[in-house]
This record gives structure tokens, sequence and C-alpha cells, in this order.
């Protein structure tokens, strides 16, 4: 946490109210969003109890798996969730632009020029929490190597048709959500602490009701951020249950053991009453009441995942009042890219993404996360003076007026200009001997060689004053002996250099998956067409 | 439960049986180890006169332990928890219960798992020590291993009775290379003057005579690997285990080597059948053993306090919240998840205007400045001495960041 940020904290604590840490929206925000608030059962890994998911604010669409421990009645849950889910997704597939690209031809070894398609928008999938993001990957992982019957009528618990494609979306969405900046699933949490300093620590950040507490707090005249923050953390009715339930996927253990539990265990015993049946009319009755404890359940489930739901559409709105920061609709070009290179993957019949990634794909993932955590630090600085300040202060940037320009030329046959400047400014860079600063211009970085600094009183009191910095530019001026108009700053001008690089390139090209080293375990062996799936136990049912 | 409170769950460590939870009366403290402090029985009259007449103490466990060697300069919690004091209870009566609690869901299916883990005489559990620790060991023979039986009265009945079972296994080992299963054993360990009982899911006695601790949980290990954060809270609770294990052996003679190496047994996947890791406990250990030793020792907490201090629950919330006051807490966002008391230390730390409740990094870099007000004064030039290089920092971020938004 950088000392801004510490600042602004302190400050949300004075005012009772979250300060901002960000002038602009740094993240994507698509038109229409796909929102899913999930709830887990506790103690198993990925098994859904229910959720609320859709586009429409006003009406969300409730799933509930009334005995979570039932294989059969998961499976309906994640057919319903495809069902709602891939539509939405596929709804983006079609509707591309023709982009051209440069290719090696595969027979020549040329560069040739390519037509690509790239499709115009990409979906968005909105979770209210990180732990909501851990578990569409989860998801993804439960079941993108189910089988279906169509796949292979020998299986135990054939998985509904669309649900191991629903596995491999989800398990992309997952996997670029962990690419920096990367927008196409995005957690709330994540969204409103980027963009607002509150009054706790980071850890409470985590509650989305006190995290929009601090932001939003309730009336002018109400509660403070402080105290409504705590209302959602703790606050309990006479029940005994969270005034503000968890957003989830976990559940509070006294909704699970004082009403959860109580309901689920009426619902078995509907069920066990329904099997014995013996005749019609019967059988009628206890379907009858089989009907009314599941409807129970869902009731219980929409009254924790309704809040949530309420409180990630709030939180959209709240972004939305912020201007889109200019570096944001490139990196969602990024998210289009990648959203139509796994759309063209599905379409080509590839297998799912496998367990674990061979060395290569591993070490290209890791590798793109950097540059891309590079490209989004120095975006968001460059958008966003809040953001900048913060690299100000650690010495990464500096602003100044220009106090002086002098021509100076390269001594080769053909003299290229080489005009040196001085920047007077408070700020204190990290400038060593010879490094190379940048700034925008026209949006494109133009590069400068730090050549010396002085204090500008001399040094009579060191730290304090302003300071002189001599630059000397190298680029960007055009090809002749005089710099093309604008391209070397006036006396008088304001200029921002950056010590960091603005488009930062990536390292060397890995080698192809067959060229893997031996140091890194060598070639991929032939990988089965289709990974086993996971085995089933009998557990499962208890 | 808020999102970020995975709490500790009442009484005990792992998913199981809970363990007896009758702790013999405050008198009896101390019996296990015949090395006790000086003047012990004083020391033994005073912390039950803490918790309060006819309180019984609340006994420490492991994640307990490993959480208060986290935070070790916390005096508060040392003294409450090494006296024994029920901190739920004492929370609610302060007015800030603690929300933590646990799914009967969540327990149901660990009990399951470890029931699955432990059955059949332990085979599939011993099958998994030798396949990831000690491969070159012989195979336990089909009915399984030594498992013998821990049943006692009271915790000191327990780890008696354990330690007995300890020596029979290591001479079983030395005779016929036995394996041994300890289940739910009881060990002791003294923590800043007070014994705290610990109960470890299993311990296992190789045929060489080295003895390993297994460590049950039911988070999943997915595709070979599980949750880092859940990880390392087992390591540092299995680590309390081996600092209590190396005590045992430290008495016996020849003195058993105890494994630094741990058994991991977690869920497979998506499944309910057990699979296990091998972790290194070293680190853990070694930071454990260094920062309970630390903890200063309770009694001179307690030489301290105001005579007839009681934190029983049954008192008035004002003079309870008084004594509590009296007793040095370091407050730090991290003990939400797991100090029950947590909540009324961060109101208190709110109350004071203390940065430590934005976390321990933002106090690192404010310098000598504790509280907001004195931040704020110095970071707008109303206070501070501009060649304190914090003040000076804190000025030129107050600078920019209004610079910054300024130009919206």
């Amino acid at each position: 946490m950088s000392l801004i940020t510490t600042l602004a904290r302190l400050e949300a604590i004075r005012a009772g109210r979250a300060q901002p840490a960000a002038t602009v929206r740094h993240r994507h925000l698509s038109e229409r969003p796909l929102v899913l608030v999930p709830l887990t059962t506790a103690g198993e890994a990925g098994a859904p109890l229910g959720a609320l998911v859709g586009r429409d604010r006003d009406a969300p669409r409730l799933l509930v798996v009334p005995q979570p421990r039932d294989r059969d009645l998961r499976s309906v849950f994640l057919a319903e969730l495809a069902d709602i889910v891939l539509p939405y997704l596929e709804s983006f597939a079609d509707d591309v632009e023709l982009v051209e690209g440069k290719e090696a031809d595969p027979e020549t070894g040329r560069q040739v020029t390519v037509e690509r398609e790239l499709c115009a928008d990409a979906p968005q999938l909105i979770v209210p929490s990180r732990a909501g993001v851990d578990l569409v990957r989860l998801l993804g992982r439960s079941t993108r190597f189910r089988r279906t019957a169509e796949q292979d009528p020998e299986t135990a618990y054939p998985a509904p048709p669309r649900v191991p494609l629903l596995g491999r979306w989800f398990t992309h969405f997952g996997e670029r959500s962990r690419v920096p900046g990367a927008s196409l699933l995005l957690a709330m949490t994540d969204l409103l602490s980027r963009h607002w300093a509150t009054g706790q620590s980071s850890l409470e950040d985590q509650h989305l009701g006190a995290l929009l507490a601090w932001i939003d707090p309730p009336g002018a005249d109400g509660p403070t951020g402080a105290e409504a923050a705590l209302r959602a953390e703790l606050g309990r009715d006479a029940e005994g249950q969270l005034l503000c339930p968890p957003a989830g996927p976990a559940t509070d253990p006294a909704f699970d053991n004082r009403l959860l539990a109580p309901a689920i265990e009426r619902y078995d015993r509907a069920r066990s009453a329904l099997a014995a049946a013996e005749d019609g009319v019967a059988a009628d009755a206890l379907l009858a009441n089989l009907s009314a404890a599941e409807r129970e359940i869902g009731e219980l489930v929409r009254s924790r995942t309704l809040p949530t739901w309420e409180s990630v559409w709030r939180g959209l709105d709240l972004l939305r009042e912020l201007p889109e920061a200019a570096h944001v609709p490139d990196r969602w070009k990024g998210d289009r890219w990648s959203f139509t290179a796994h759309r063209d993957r599905v379409a080509s019949g590839e297998p799912p993404q496998p367990r674990i990634d061979d060395a290569v794909t591993a070490a290209q993932k890791l590798a793109r996360r950097e540059k891309e955590q590079a490209k989004l630090d120095a975006q968001e600085a460059l958008d966003d003076p809040l953001v900048l300040a913060a690299r100000r202060l650690g010495g990464e940037a500096f602003v100044g007026e220009v106090v002086d320009v002098t021509m100076t030329y390269t001594e080769s046959k053909r003299p290229s200009p080489r005009p040196l400047i001085t920047v007077r400014t408070e700020d204190r860079p990290h400038l060593g001997e010879k490094a190379k600063v940048h700034r925008s211009l026209d949006g494109k970085p133009q590069t400068a060689q730090f050549v010396g600094a002085e204090e500008e009183d001399g040094g009579e009191d060191p730290g304090g004053g302003p300071l002189l910095v001599v630059l000397r530019i190298v680029d960007r001026m055009g090809r002749g002996r005089e710099p093309a108009l604008g391209s070397v700053p006036e006396k008088g001008d304001r200029v921002c250099f950056t010590l960091f690089e603005h488009e930062p390139r990536g390292g060397p090209k890995l080698p192809d998956p067959e060229n893997t080293p031996w140091t890194h375990g060598g070639p991929p062996t032939d990988p089965s067409p289709l990974p086993a799936a996971d085995p089933v136990t009998e557990e499962d049912l208890l | 439960m808020s999102e970020y409170l995975s709490g500790p769950r009442p009484g005990r460590g792992g998913p199981g049986p809970e363990p007896n939870q009758s702790a013999g009366p405050a008198g009896t403290l101390g019996a296990v180890h015949g090395d006790g402090p000086e003047g012990a029985p004083a020391l033994r009259q005073r912390l039950a006169e803490l918790r309060g007449p006819g309180v019984s103490a609340k006994p420490l466990d492991a994640r307990a332990l490993a959480a208060l060697a986290a935070n070790p300069g916390c005096e508060r919690r040392a003294l409450l928890d090494g006296a024994g004091v029920d901190k739920t209870a004492l929370a609610s009566a302060l007015g800030a219960p603690a929300p933590f609690g646990q799914s009967q869901f969540a327990f149901t299916r660990g009990h399951a798992f470890e029931a699955r883990v432990k059955g059949d005489g332990g085979a599939e559990l011993l099958r998994l020590v030798r396949e990831r620790l000690d491969p070159s060991a012989p195979e336990p023979p089909p009915g399984g291993a030594r498992v013998p039986d821990l049943a006692a009265t009271g915790p000191q009945g327990r780890t008696g009775r354990t330690a007995l079972a300890l020596r029979e296994a290591a001479a079983a080992a030395a005779e016929d290379g036995a394996w041994t299963l300890l289940d739910h054993p009881m060990l002791a360990l003294e923590v800043a003057g007070t014994p705290a009982f610990l109960e470890p899911d299993a311990v296992v006695v190789h045929p060489d005579g080295t003895w390993t601790v297994v460590e049950i949980k039911s988070f999943p290990m997915l595709d070979g690997s599980a949750d880092a954060a859940k990880v390392g809270a087992a390591a540092r609770q299995a680590a309390v285990y081996v600092l209590a294990l190396e005590d045992v052996a430290a008495r016996l003679e020849p003195s058993p080597q105890v494994r630094h190496r741990i058994l991991l047994v977690c869920p497979k996947d998506f499944s309910n059948l057990p699979t296990a890791s091998a972790v290194d406990v070293r680190k853990q250990r070694a930071v454990t053993s260094r920062q309970l030793g630390r903890l200063t020792r309770v009694e001179e907490i307690a030489a301290d306090l105001a005579p007839g201090a009681c934190f029983s629950p049954e008192l008035p919330a004002e003079r309870l919240a008084e004594t509590v006051e009296s007793v040095r807490a370091v407050y730090t966002p991290e003990c939400l998840a797991t100090c029950e008391l947590a909540f009324h230390c961060r109101s208190r730390a709110r109350e004071d205007g203390a940065v430590t409740v934005l976390g321990r990094s933002a106090r690192a870099e404010l310098g000598e400045l504790s509280g907001v007000d004195a931040v704020l004064a110095a970071a707008h030039g109303e206070a501070g001495d501009a060649a304190d290089p914090a003040v000076a920092a804190l000025r030129r971020a107050a600078r920019l960041r209004e610079e910054a938004l300024a130009c919206r």
C-alpha cells in the first residue's frame, strides 16, 4: 500500500466515508453484463447450493439445489446455469469485425497479411467477491472433464449435454481473470476497492456490504461509513441472522445451522415419504409436500442472495458514474481477442483445457501476466493523475515546467536534433546516470536521456527545494535536421516524464511445446485426446 | 460469518470428535510436568481468580497457539488464553460477540472424511504415510498396525496414557519393526507458564522408531495442490504438535526422532477419497518455537493487574471492559480471523484513532506517528517536524494527492 493510499484511507476515517483512489474508471464495464451471485455448501469443494443469475437487474433467475449432496440435483443446477450462461456468451460470438494482421506463412516462413475475425464485443461476468471468481474457476474445473451420455454411454453419472462446455468457458474466464487489467470476469469488491479508499484495512474491504457502506453510506445525516460498515459486518436480527448476508459463496454458519439444515431435513423427509408412497392419491399429497419443502429452500437461498445481487448492481451504478479511462478500450480489445480465440478453440473441437499446463504454456502465461501487469501500471498512471501521484511520490515520475531549451545536434554526417531541455520540478525522481525517461506525445511515447540535475537554490536546503533536471530528447522529432513542429517542448510548457516505459515489451519468444528443453521436462508426451473424468465416489450421496 | 473470517472452530483443530473438554479443575493444572514453574500453586490460584468463581479453564488448542504465536506482542491474548478464559463468552459480555461458528454441513463432512481416512485399522492412513514419507519401510501387516487404546479420564490422564503408548510403540518398533497409529493422542505443551493440552488428529510411529504428525483436513487437494493459506495454517498447527511431541521424546531414553515433515491428508479433487502430501514444517516449527518463547510469561502480565481483577462474563460490561483495557493489546486486522476478542479490540483501536486499524504495513510507513489525527495533522502541515523523514514524505504525499484531485 503506497503512502498516498494510506493517506486516503486516513482521510476516509476522518470524513466517515470513502475517498477517491482513482479519478477515472480503470476497468471496462459492459453495457449488458451477466451478474452471478452463487452460494455453496460448507465443507465440500464447489458444491453449489444455489445462485441468482441474470442480465436484468429486476428479474434475476433463482437456481437452487435443494439437497446439495445429491449428484442428480447438482447436475440439474449446472444444466440450468449452462442454459443461462451459454446463450449469453454465444450472443457475442457472431458479431465480428475483420482485422488485418501479420502471420508467418507455414510454407515459406514469410510474413504475410491475413484477415482475422475479432468479436465486436465480448461478454462480461460479474461476481460479488474474489471468492466468487475462485468458485467460477472451481466450477470450470469440476465440469469441463465430465462426460455426457453421448460422449460415453457407460458413464455412471452422465453430465447434461451442455455442462462440459460451460466448464470450458468458466475455466477460460477464470484463467483470463488472472491477467492483470482483464475484464471478462470481475469481482465487485476488487472493482470498488480499486477506485475508492475506505477507512478500513484491505482485508475488511473483502466484505462487499462493508465496502459499499463506506463508499455509499445511507443518507447525509445517517450513520458514518464506519458505523454502517459495522452494521453490515455484524448486525443480526432477532433470530440471530446477519442483516447483510455474506456475499458468498460461503454462507453464514448461523444460517446453515438454524435455517438451512432444518429446511433440507424437511426436504429429505418429504422425498423419502414420496418414495414410499403406496398409491396415487397419497403420492399427490406427498408431492405437494415435496414441492413446498423445495420452495422453502428456494426462498431461503433467495433471501441470502438478493441483498448481494442488489449490492452488485449498486456497485455498478457507482462505477458507471466515473468517466472511463483513456486506455480502457485498448485493454478491452485484449479481452475481445481472448474471447474470440476461445470461441475458435471450442468451434474447432479442441479438447478441454488440461488439468496442469505444460512447461511452455505455463511459462507463456506467466510472461504474459508480467507484461500485462507492467502495461496496466503504466497505463493507469498515464490515465489518472491520482495514480501518477503515487508514482511521483515513489520517484518513478516527475512533473515540472520547462525553463530552458537548448538545441544541440549529433555529430554525424547528417546531424539529427538532440535538444537539451531543463525541467524545474518539485518531485524527487530517482534518476541514475544516463537513465531513460519517457513522456507521452500525442499518445506515443517520446524518450529522453537524463543528463544531470541540481538543486535550484544551489543546495542550501538539501532535499527541500525545487530540482532542475536536464534531459536530452532523443526520438520522435521527425527525419529532418530541425525537429518536427510540436515535437520538442517549449519554455514554459508543463511536462510529465516517467522512468517506466509506456508500452513495456515482453521478453524473448518461448519455444513451441514440441521443442520444450529437457530442463523443463522435454516435449510433452502425446496427451490423451480427452483427459479422464474425475472418479465418482459413493460418498457424494450421503 | 463474514467472508474474511475463517475463524477458529470451537474447541479443536480439525474435523473429528470433540475432545474431552472437561479440563480438570485449575488446581490440578501443572501436574503434567513434574518441573512446573516455581510458585505454580500461587499462579494457578491467581489464574483461577481471573477466570472468576466457578468458571473452569478453557484449554488452549494448537490453532489458538499458532494464532498467538503470530501476534506474540499481544499481552491481552497471552493472558486470556493462558488463564483459560472463555474469550467467546467474554466478547459477548463486552457487547462485541465473535461471529465465528461452524456450519454443521462442514462438520458432518469433516467427520465422515476423517472416519474414512482412519477406517480399517488405519490401513489407508499408514499406506499414505509409508508412500509419502517412508517408502523404504516394510509394509504394515494386512490386519493394520498397532492402534493402542488411549482412553483415559481428563486431559492429564490422556496425556499420560499417550506418553505410555509412545514408549510402548518405541519398544515395539525396536523389537519387530511394528507400525503404530495413535488416534487422537493428547500432548501437553507449556506455554507462557501454563500447560496447554493439544490433540493432533493422529501420530504415527514408524518401524524405525521415528514419529510423524498427521493432519487431516477437509479442504480439497485439487490436481495435487491445495489452497496455500489453508496449507500454511495446517503447517503452523502441525508445528505446534511437533514441538509438543519433541517434549515427550526428550523424556524417553533413547530419545526418538520427531520427523519435521508432517503428513497432510485431504480429500482428492471433488471426491471423498483421501490423498496426502508431505509438508516440511521446519520453518514453522522454528518460528513457533521462537515466538512461544518470547511470550511474556503470564505471571508477569498478571502481576501488573489490579488486585481483584476478574474476567468472569457475569460481571457488568463496563467493569469487564475496564479490566480488559488494563491489559495491553496489539490489534491488527489479521486478528479478525483468529481471535474472538478482535472485534472488541478493533472498536477500541478505532475509538482511539490508532492507524493499526489499517494494517501493519500502514503502521510501518508512518514512523513514530501512530494516531490518525497526528498523521493527518502532520500531513497537512499543522504539526510535526519537517525534518522527520516520515513527516516530509507525508507532506509530499498530501500535496501530490491534492494536486491530482484538483485536476479532476
